[in-house]
């Protein structure tokens, strides 16, 4: 623990560092628009993978919904922020704040049935909730623009404040997972029974999760409508979930570094090669197929990725990564 | 006034009666043994005291306290924490994080002093970092604190797992065969921990054991559980010598 101080320091200063080496490569138009873009759905992506794992790496629920709770923070934050006569800023972080408390509240509805149900069942509920919910952004086509897509939203979402939003939701989602709810959720995964034997209460807690994990999704949705500037509800279809999901499994069910660098890597790599985009389903797919073979756990499994462990390598150490857990 | 009674208390799966018309008493402090051939309902009588099962018949009284209608997680909160005959650890989480886990009642901060790190966070963080190896220093598992439980040889996932169980802070402590799989200088070692604990701790212990021997030594009461019933109660002497006893062993 005592090393705490300067690992923080240290992991500031390399935000801050990656942050305007950024914003100057963006404002020397070194990235362009066309790159940035992808830079943005990257951020994005992480967001979710990250909050979706919450769920489903350290809750230990199959969910493949997540898609809709982004819907649902994208909707109501550009309904929002389309009528809002506020200042741009303060209409923007009431459009957030509000996307991530509708996204939580659909998170806690369909987490009260997804209580009673255990495995395939909570996979099945969650898919038809995240598909009910793109049924209903068509139905109330007076609001949303249904099909046709809800236009000229506006473009409030920037790097800048995409990448700090992104820093706090990782920055949340590891607190939680270090602090002592974050252990109720992770004992709920190991063992149920267990769980409650030693005072657990699991409904509470599987609650928390899924409510939490909406939350970010809601906010991610809220910046990607106004980095987009339009939505149409088939941005938000049972494919992108199972993206989501893939990015989690990849990644390592349980491992927050681990989701950061699946997003990346498979958000990047299809853009990247642009021939390649209409095949990505089929990349991932093979990508996956690999994983589970070779390595069932994801990249990372459990374990994070540690800077500081790095720094150990070159001192001779043999870990490369660090156990959850043991600051 | 008894720390544990049960009135009445029974159960049945369809049709099977598993457990019926158990009258016990558990004084505080008390070390007390409950034995009985397999399949007799000894685990039956844990699901029972500690919520896991809803009784279908009589009631549960814990420290005054009438427990039907509780939730499990409640009995723990309570004051009633328990091993399993299949151990039950979080077996991907290391040592120490088993134990943190279990304190997680006893301590109070909100999920929001968890995230912004408030001082409240460090301030139980570090004493229950502390309470948890001083309670792992018990089972001498002190130097293991960062191995993963499922790492561990059975007889330490069974300390483990009653390091556990006492990190909630419990009135009455159920160990649930804690012997088994061990062999015969494991297991005196782990009686006298149990004895050791009960008194540093202050709590009563309920202990199902299979072999009716080895809780003769240290417990102070027995209760003998044949086909769902209990067919004896008493000091150990006693249930030695009971007839019923002996043949419900010999007709094993
Ligand atoms: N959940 C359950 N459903 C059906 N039968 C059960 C259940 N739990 C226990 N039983 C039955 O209750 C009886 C007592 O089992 P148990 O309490 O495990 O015995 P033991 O004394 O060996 O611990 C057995 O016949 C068992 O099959
Ligand atoms: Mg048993």
């Amino acid at each position: 623990m005592k090393n705490n101080f300067k690992y923080t320091a240290f992991i500031v200063l390399l935000l801050l560092v990656t942050y305007f080496v950024f914003v100057f490569l963006i404002s020397s138009k070194t990235i362009n628009n066309y790159y940035q873009g992808i830079l943005m759905l990257i951020m994005i992506n992480v967001m979710l993978a990250v909050s979706l794992n919450l769920v489903t790496g350290f809750l230990g629920q199959l969910t493949l919904g997540h898609a809709g709770f982004m819907a649902i923070g994208a909707y109501v934050s550009a309904l929002f922020t389309k009528v809002s006569e506020l200042p741009d800023i303060l209409s923007f972080v009431i459009a957030l704040i509000l996307a991530g408390i509708a996204a939580a509240a659909a998170g806690i509805i369909i987490g009260i049935p997804a209580l009673r149900l255990k495995g395939d069942y909570i996979a099945i509920l969650t898919l038809s909730a995240g598909e009910i919910i793109r049924g209903l952004i068509i139905y109330f086509d007076e609001y949303t623009g249904g099909s046709r897509g809800m236009k000229m939203i506006p473009a409030y979402s920037n790097f800048s404040n995409v990448f700090w939003i992104m820093i706090i939701t990782i920055f949340v989602i590891y607190s939680i997972i270090h602090s002592r709810h974050g252990r109720a959720v992770i004992a709920i995964r190991e063992d149920e029974i267990a769980a409650e034997s030693v005072g657990i209460n699991i409904v509470n807690y599987k609650l928390f999760a899924f409510c939490i994990s909406a939350f970010f999704a809601g906010v991610a949705g809220a910046l990607f409508a106004h980095y987009n500037t339009l939505l149409d509800p088939n941005n938000f279809d049972y494919n992108y979930s199972i993206e989501m999901l893939i990015m989690v499994v990849f990644g390592g069910m349980g491992s927050l570094t681990g989701s950061i660098v699946a997003a990346l890597g498979l958000t990047a790599l299809p853009q990247i090669l642009s021939d390649f985009s209409n095949y990505r389903m089929l990349l991932y797919s093979i990508l996956l197929i690999i994983i589970m073979l070779f390595k069932p756990s994801g990249l990372f499994g459990t374990h994070e990725f540690s800077i500081m462990a790095i720094g150990g390598l070159f001192k001779g150490k043999k870990s490369k990564t660090k156990k959850r857990g043991d600051l | 006034m008894p720390l544990l009674k049960t009135e009445n208390l029974g159960i049945t799966f369809g049709g099977l009666k598993a457990l019926s018309d158990v009258h016990v008493e558990i004084n505080e402090h008390e070390l007390v043994g409950l034995i009985g051939p397999n399949g007799a309902g000894k685990t039956t009588f844990f699901n029972l005291i500690t919520g896991v099962y809803t009784p279908t018949e009589g009631k549960i009284i814990f420290d005054g306290k009438l427990m039907n209608g509780k939730k499990n997680y409640q009995f723990n909160n309570i004051g009633i924490a328990r091993t399993f005959q299949n151990i039950r650890l979080f077996k991907g989480l290391t040592v120490i994080e088993n134990v943190k886990t279990a304190f997680h009642s006893s301590m109070k901060y909100s999920p929001f002093s968890g995230i912004l790190k408030l001082p409240s966070y460090w301030k139980e963080e570090k004493l229950i970092h502390e309470k948890a190896i001083e309670l792992l220093r018990v089972f001498s598992l002190e130097n293991l604190i960062n191995e993963n439980a499922s790492n561990l040889p059975y007889g330490q996932q069974r300390k483990l797992e009653i390091a556990r169980a006492l990190a909630t802070n419990p009135k009455l402590l159920l160990l649930d065969e804690p012997a088994a799989g061990m062999n015969p200088s494991e297991t005196s070692e782990l009686m006298e921990t149990i004895d050791i604990i009960r008194k540093r701790f202050n709590i009563t212990i309920l202990l199902i054991e299979h072999d009716m021997n080895l809780v003769m030594g240290i417990c102070e009461k027995i209760f003998v559980l044949d086909y769902g019933m209990i067919i004896a109660k008493g000091v150990p002497e006693k249930i030695k010598s009971n007839p019923k006893v002996i043949a419900a062993y010999l007709g094993e």
